[in-house]
């Protein structure tokens, strides 16, 4: 059977790591290529590299980190961030990424899905989703709604009706952020996560909100989450990737334990 | 003295990702379409992700379906990967394509909807981390550890004629061959490139491989 994924995400800015707390406050971290080989050896399942930079003209440097990443580690990585046309994703993709996510310009364009999974293949498409939690209402009957530009900008979308179009237009998989629990490091949005897990058939991605290793435990089992985005938790060294991997085999969650 | 390792050319597929893999572990490779370097090279490697009829077309019209079918006859090692486990089989059901034929079977389709033992809908395509259980020792696959684990993307899995031709398999709701080979041929449904250490083992044995069977 499949292994449940951890996932080390890095936010790379102008080429140089970083780890954003509610998307404000930006630390260094360092350098994405070395973190990266350092996670790859610590026995991640894949890497998520994303890149915040803010203008347009240094898309370049971007596409430098990932082509140095692909010649560094051997697992698959994606890269998300700033994509917003077909052309934007084959670049990362020809530059060594296995899989590209696409999020806000997804939203403002659902057709980039589509077009996306039918050039370079639907496991190729990851759908970025940042959902904050809301009054129930009957354009937003789930309570969870789509939002956009770091939790600032509301979409009146559901994020229930959006995953499963999404999963309609060819998404292949979805990495579902929660910017509620993003940061707070008081566990993954369970509710969240096991209501699109159960009401899609592509792989979900939890993702904000890591604090410990029982709030991975917790939203591997009961969030329903095939992977688990790690960010703060392991580049702040609360734990390793190694011990998350062997706490949740001893709990008896299959992980991949050799690398 | 020719080139020691072609990577196949066939213009669709993650060619890079291989050719990056070898290049680290110091093996000289050369992606290529060109038939003479091909058949002059020293072993062979397929990769690729897309689809069996596309891969299938591409290669007749680049005239190498002829070309590979010569390089098995020719015993030099060869090695496929993902979409090149569906291309030596007989035939594919994903674009009712008909293959090289250098391994008896045909691909199959995961069934959809697709039920574990434990009633739970299993997603495809099959993508993520998983097992591989040796059913018969090859020199290409020693030092693999059983709990060592591979990975795949796909949606259809290989199925030999005959058991001979099975090297591994993977456990997905089904137990299906993900690992086959007939001679100097050898197979692997898994991305071994982008597999971590043990995957890069497996593409270093190969580099080493005289194309023997044990």
């Amino acid at each position: 059977m499949l292994s449940k994924r951890i996932i080390p995400c890095l936010d790379v800015r102008e080429g140089r790591t970083t780890k954003g707390i509610k998307f404000k406050q930006n630390v260094d971290i360092g350098d994405p290529v070395e973190m990266g080989r350092l996670y790859y050896e610590e026995g991640a399942d894949e890497i998520v590299f994303y890149d915040i930079t803010a203008s347009n003209e240094r898309r370049d440097i971007m596409i430098d980190v990932v082509s140095r990443v692909a010649g560094a580690i051997f697992i698959p990585f994606s890269v998300g961030g700033g994509i917003r046309t077909l052309e934007d994703m084959r670049s990362v993709l020809l530059a060594g990424a296995e899989k590209v996510s696409v999020n806000s310009a997804a939203i403002k364009d659902p057709e980039i899905i589509s077009r996306g999974a039918e050039a370079f293949g639907r496991q190729c498409i990851v759908l970025g989703m940042d959902v904050k939690r809301v009054k129930l209402s009957t354009a937003i009957p789930t309570g969870y709604e789509m939002v956009i530009n770091g939790g600032r900008t509301y979409t009146g979308i559901d994020a229930l009706k959006w995953a499963k179009d999404a999963e309609g237009l060819g998404a292949g998989e979805i990495c579902l952020n929660s910017i509620d629990a993003d940061g707070t490091q008081d566990g993954y949005e369970l509710t969240l996560t096991s209501l699109i897990s159960e009401n899609v058939n592509i792989p979900v991605i939890a993702s904000g909100g890591a604090g410990n290793i029982d709030h991975i435990h917790e939203v591997l089992t009961r969030g329903r989450a095939d992977a688990a985005l790690v960010a703060s938790i392991i580049h702040y060294e609360t734990c390793s990737i190694r011990e998350i991997k062997e706490t949740l085999n001893a709990r008896g969650v299959k992980v991949r334990m050799t690398w | 003295m020719g080139l020691m390792i072609a990577i196949i050319d066939y213009k669709a597929g993650n060619l890079r990702s291989v050719e990056r893999a070898l290049k680290k572990l110091g093996f000289d490779c050369r992606i290529t379409f060109d038939r003479e370097e091909i058949l002059a090279s020293e072993r062979v490697i397929f990769p690729g992700v897309g689809a069996a009829g596309k891969a299938m077309a591409d290669l007749r019209q680049l005239g190498l379906d002829g070309v590979l079918k010569q390089v098995f006859e020719n015993g030099k090692p060869f090695l496929g990967i993902c979409i090149g486990v569906q291309i030596i089989l007989e035939r594919s059901e994903e674009d009712r394509v008909h293959c090289l034929g250098l391994i008896p079977g045909e691909a199959k389709a995961f069934p959809v909807p697709f039920m574990s033992g434990d009633n739970e809908c299993l997603k495809i395509p099959h993508m993520g981390w998983n097992g591989l259980r040796l059913i018969k020792k090859h020199p290409v696959l020693s030092g693999i550890k059983c709990e060592d684990e591979f990975y795949f993307v796909h949606s259809y899995y290989p199925m030999p004629a005959s058991d001979i031709h099975v090297i591994g398999t993977t456990e997905y709701g089904i137990r299906f061959p993900s690992v086959i080979g007939n001679r100097n041929l050898i197979a692997m449904q898994f991305h071994l490139e982008k597999s971590g250490a043990p995957g890069l083992r497996i593409l270093k044995n190969f580099c080493h491989w005289d194309g023997q069977t044990c």
